[in-house]
């Protein structure tokens, strides 16, 4: 549909800094185009360029927020979405007989993208409705299937930057969508009933104080009665339920108090109104429902984020398999389909859809989802190959041996599922101190009351009904969990994604932090740190590299920029090797020193690394000969993963060197955190010598560094070293996906596979090591707030009930100083200083 | 002051009304999503 435009490069030293026009990014010198108007990071965003202007959709560039980060489409085709097999588990029939389809987008994540997706209508003809859920990245797509098949529709969200997998998880979606419904119906109903219940209370109170005529005192107190019921029958049955099962299985739950409170008051009160004497407890039983039922949701939200990322782990795993059958041809079934012993086709670009071992064919295999080896792993007959790994190279034939809930992929997210349920939603401290602190309160209400008997009978009803409303639960309840809400909101908006309020505790306090290395502290994904040889050679590699899906391919086009590139007269890829071709009229070589010192047969590149330029220029390099390409500067040699050399003509000409850098802001950050007490360690799966190289530079012991490390070693790791302190545990991708789990607390950074989501209590959207000097910072504040939050609140309410029991005040004064005590507690959660204010 | 006794079912009844049409409301999924519609009610055309 769209292709890429190639427009001259001239050679002339461009523009120092020009911004990307799609997305805002510096442009890397090579991909400069001197005079043009439009700059471009990259073929991505060149491409979604193109896609929207072509459309007329300009008015994107006017948005205030816009996606920054470049576009990265998968390439695939999506012939799978138009497969049989595959409408039948996904697609449904709307009433107006079109298609609908709910696709899991990657790489959504801002106000734009919406905008962006939503308007795939314009782009693709036949569909109707495109409509985007942010926070859980799912798209639900309606179009007309006879005109548009839906591969289409895949392409088009794929070179926009939203690879799209389908979403899976329908039956519980249905359970799930019931269940919010119901929790919003029972907050809403909750809501109203306690706020009317309150106002009858209002006026009992006053009529204590200034007199009221039985008749209106009678009528109040029926009035709360009546509301009251259905506030109990309604929203406030889940507390009894819940009691109930408890009660059964005999063990303690926190809404057995609760629902204790609620029974004693409603019984207290109705006997009160029916003697037509005495406080009536409605009010305090009315608004606990509702505050506790608002706990809860705000609560139930941050597991469903949890649950959300665990689906996408789901949606990245293909959908389809290619099975070979006894008479060779190949049918596309589900994965779900696939038994132990079938013979699989994989395409080159493909996931592997199960666990097998090679048959035939020689690829290479990326396997960073479950190794987080950046560097893709060679694989021929007789290997074993894993679920969830990115054929590279060419098409293998795999007998599988383990699919779907057996494949080690599978394993690996239950263990992660099993870590987040280990450590269990977070019990907010709220919810068991108010159960309780209501049940002490109504005892020592009915104290105060045969205390105050004995006193002064006169004041004894008043003293009791004083207490009673100058101890509402209502700060006590809202405090904590609000103070949590506001500074998750707040750490949301600068990058920070934050599941619960238990992370948040416990990154309070210091502790020790594993690092992982590749993605975390390095930027994860493979580039050229450096190329050595004349510029010449460039359009030479390029031509050669250009179709190649490898990784070195890709970090090729990256580094070096588009040109003018001559013809491929032919080109023949050596798995593992490299590749030798005839471009322009020359031989190149590209790949493995020994790969082009065999291939160009010479001696001379044996001995010295000469560039001869087959014309006339003939010069040596050093290692620091002058780079004027704009590319990284090699960090130290560091990370550096891979050499490649290049030979034309039968002459090694020029070298380029592949690395993993270390992000800029790693050293400092570090330091930053060492200084603030924490123990840090580092984890990788990479080789032992480039992890203590790495570790050296940015400043971590050498004696808490672990290399080659796989996902098992990695938890063994966060396991062992729980055992003397909290771990808090940092890394990118499903590799870690099970340390992460296992620690106090897990983070998954930026850039790695999103499905590290699953298992990750927190998750930075920012690249580098910055955002979690930031997120420690915050947790520390958030928690003295929370302590500040509950002190005030504790505070407030020792003064309130000493005053009360001792007859100092009466209930219209008490139902004055309940709101505005609530109020300035409440306004301390919400208003204090945790995350910095502005979005990052 | 016993006009209160038919202002308040009056009240009452106006509040059950608000409760329905919130029941109604969150039944038919208006509270599924509530951070999207509020960006695209500030993008739209």
């Amino acid at each position: 549909m769209i292709t890429l435009v190639r427009e001259p490069a001239a050679t002339t030293v461009a523009p120092i800094d020009a911004a990307c026009t799609h997305c805002g990014l510096p442009v890397p010198a090579g991909y400069i185009e001197p005079g043009a108007e439009r700059q471009f990071c990259c073929a991505g965003c060149r491409t979604a360029y193109a896609i929207l202007h072509e459309h007329g959709l300009d008015r994107y560039y006017d948005l205030p927020e816009r996606r920054d980060r470049p576009v990265r489409a998968s390439g695939r085709q999506y012939d799978e979405f138009d497969h049989s097999a595959f409408h039948a588990l996904y697609v449904s029939a709307t009433a107006d007989g079109l298609a609908r389809v709910e696709l899991y987008l990657e790489g959504v994540h801002c106000a734009s993208c919406v905008w962006l997706v939503e308007r795939v209508p314009l782009v693709v003809p036949g569909v109707v409705r495109a409509e985007l859920n942010i926070r859980r990245s799912l798209a639900t797509i309606e179009w007309d299937d006879r005109a548009t098949p839906l591969s289409a529709i895949a392409r088009a969200l794929d070179s926009l930057g939203y690879p799209a997998h389908p979403f899976r998880g329908t039956a519980q979606e249905n359970h799930r969508r019931r269940e919010d419904r119901s929790a919003m119906v029972r907050i809403g109903v909750a809501g109203a009933i306690s706020i009317n219940v309150m106002l009858a209370s209002l006026a009992l109170y006053s009529g204590w104080w200034s007199g009221m005529e039985a008749q209106y005192a009678r009528f109040f107190r029926w009035t709360a009665l009546v509301l009251t019921i259905p506030a109990l029958l309604w929203p406030g049955r889940v507390f009894f339920v819940s009691a109930l099962a408890a009660v059964r299985a005999r063990t303690l739950h926190m809404d057995l108090p609760i629902a204790v409170a609620l029974a004693a008051g409603f019984a207290r009160g109705v006997v009160n109104t029916v003697a037509d004497a005495g406080p009536v407890y409605f009010d305090g039983v009315a608004m606990l429902v509702f505050l506790l039922l608002c706990g809860r949701y705000l609560q139930l939200r941050g597991q469903r984020a949890a649950a959300d990322a665990a689906e996408l782990l789901f949606a990245i795993t293909p959908s389809t398999a290619r099975v070979v059958g006894a008479d060779g041809a190949i049918r596309e079934t589900p994965a779900e389909g696939l038994v132990p012993g079938d013979l699989i086709d994989v395409r080159a670009g493909d996931t592997l859809p199960a666990d097998g071992v090679v048959e035939s064919g020689v690829s290479s295999l990326n396997l960073a989802l479950l190794t987080g080896e950046s560097r893709p792993v060679s694989s021929r007959p007789g290997d074993e190959v894993f679920a969830g790994t990115l054929n590279v190279a060419s098409a293998l034939r795999i007998r599988v041996t383990q699919a779907g809930e057996t494949s080690r992929l599978a394993k690996l997210v239950r263990q992660v599922e099993e870590g987040a349920r280990r450590r269990a939603p977070v019990v907010l401290l709220a919810d068991r101190l108010s159960g309780w602190f209501t049940a002490a309160v109504l005892v020592l209400a009915a104290l105060v009351y045969v205390v105050w008997m004995n006193i002064d009978p006169s004041q004894a009803v008043d003293n009791a009904i004083a207490l009673l409303v100058v101890t509402c639960p209502c700060a006590l309840a809202l405090a904590t969990p609000l103070a949590v809400t506001a500074a998750v909101g707040r750490a949301a908006r600068r990058g920070i994604l934050i599941k619960g309020g238990d992370a948040l505790e416990r990154l309070a306090k210091p502790s020790t932090l594993i690092l992982d290395k590749t993605g975390t502290i390095t930027e994860g994904a493979i580039s050229l740190d450096r190329f050595d040889g004349p510029d010449w050679v460039r359009p030479l590699v390029l031509a050669l590299e250009a179709e190649s899906s490898h990784p070195i391919a890709a970090a090729f086009r990256e580094g070096l920029g588009l040109t003018v590139l001559p013809d491929v007269e032919f080109s023949h890829h050596v798995i593992g090797s490299g590749v030798v071709g005839r471009v322009g009229g020359h031989d190149v070589v590209i790949g493995k020193q020994t790969f082009v010192v065999e291939t160009i047969n010479s001696d001379r590149a044996h001995t010295a690394f000469e560039v001869r330029a087959p014309i006339s220029e003939v010069r040596r390099f050093t290692h620091d000969s002058g780079d004027s390409s704009g590319l990284r500067p090699l960090a130290s040699g560091l990370g550096t993963l891979t050499t490649v050399w290049i030979a034309v003509d039968g002459h090694a000409v020029a070298r380029a060197w592949f690395g993993d850098a270390v992000r800029l802001d790693a050293a400092r950050s570090i330091e930053t955190l060492r200084r603030a007490g924490w123990h840090i360690g580092m984890a990788s799966g990479d080789d032992p010598a480039v992890a203590h190289a790495v570790a050296a530079q940015v400043g971590i012991e050498q004696t808490f560094v672990v290399g080659g490390a796989s996902p098992e070693a990695k938890l063994a790791l966060v396991e062992r070293a729980s055992e003397r302190q909290p771990v808090v545990m940092v890394g990118d991708g499903v590799n870690d996906a099970a340390a992460i789990a296992a620690a106090a607390v897990g983070i998954g950074v930026h850039g790695g596979a999103e499905a590290s989501l699953a298992a990750a209590d927190v998750y930075l959207t920012r690249p580098g090591l910055a955002p979690l000097v930031e997120l420690t910072d915050g947790a520390r504040r958030t928690m003295r707030l929370i302590r500040l939050g509950i002190l005030l609140s504790l505070g407030y309410n020792a003064v309130g009930v000493s005053l009360a029991v001792t007859g100092m005040i009466n209930p219209l004064v008490a139902a004055v100083m309940m709101p505005a005590s609530s109020l300035t507690v409440l306004m301390v959660a919400w208003r204090g200083r945790t995350f910095p204010e502005a979005p990052a | 002051m016993s006009v209160i006794f038919l202002v308040l079912p009056l009240a009452l009844l106006i509040v059950a009304a608000g409760v329905a049409a919130f029941v109604w409301a969150a039944k038919r999924g208006q509270y599924d999503d509530l951070e999207t519609p509020a960006i695209r009610a500030v993008q739209d055309d």
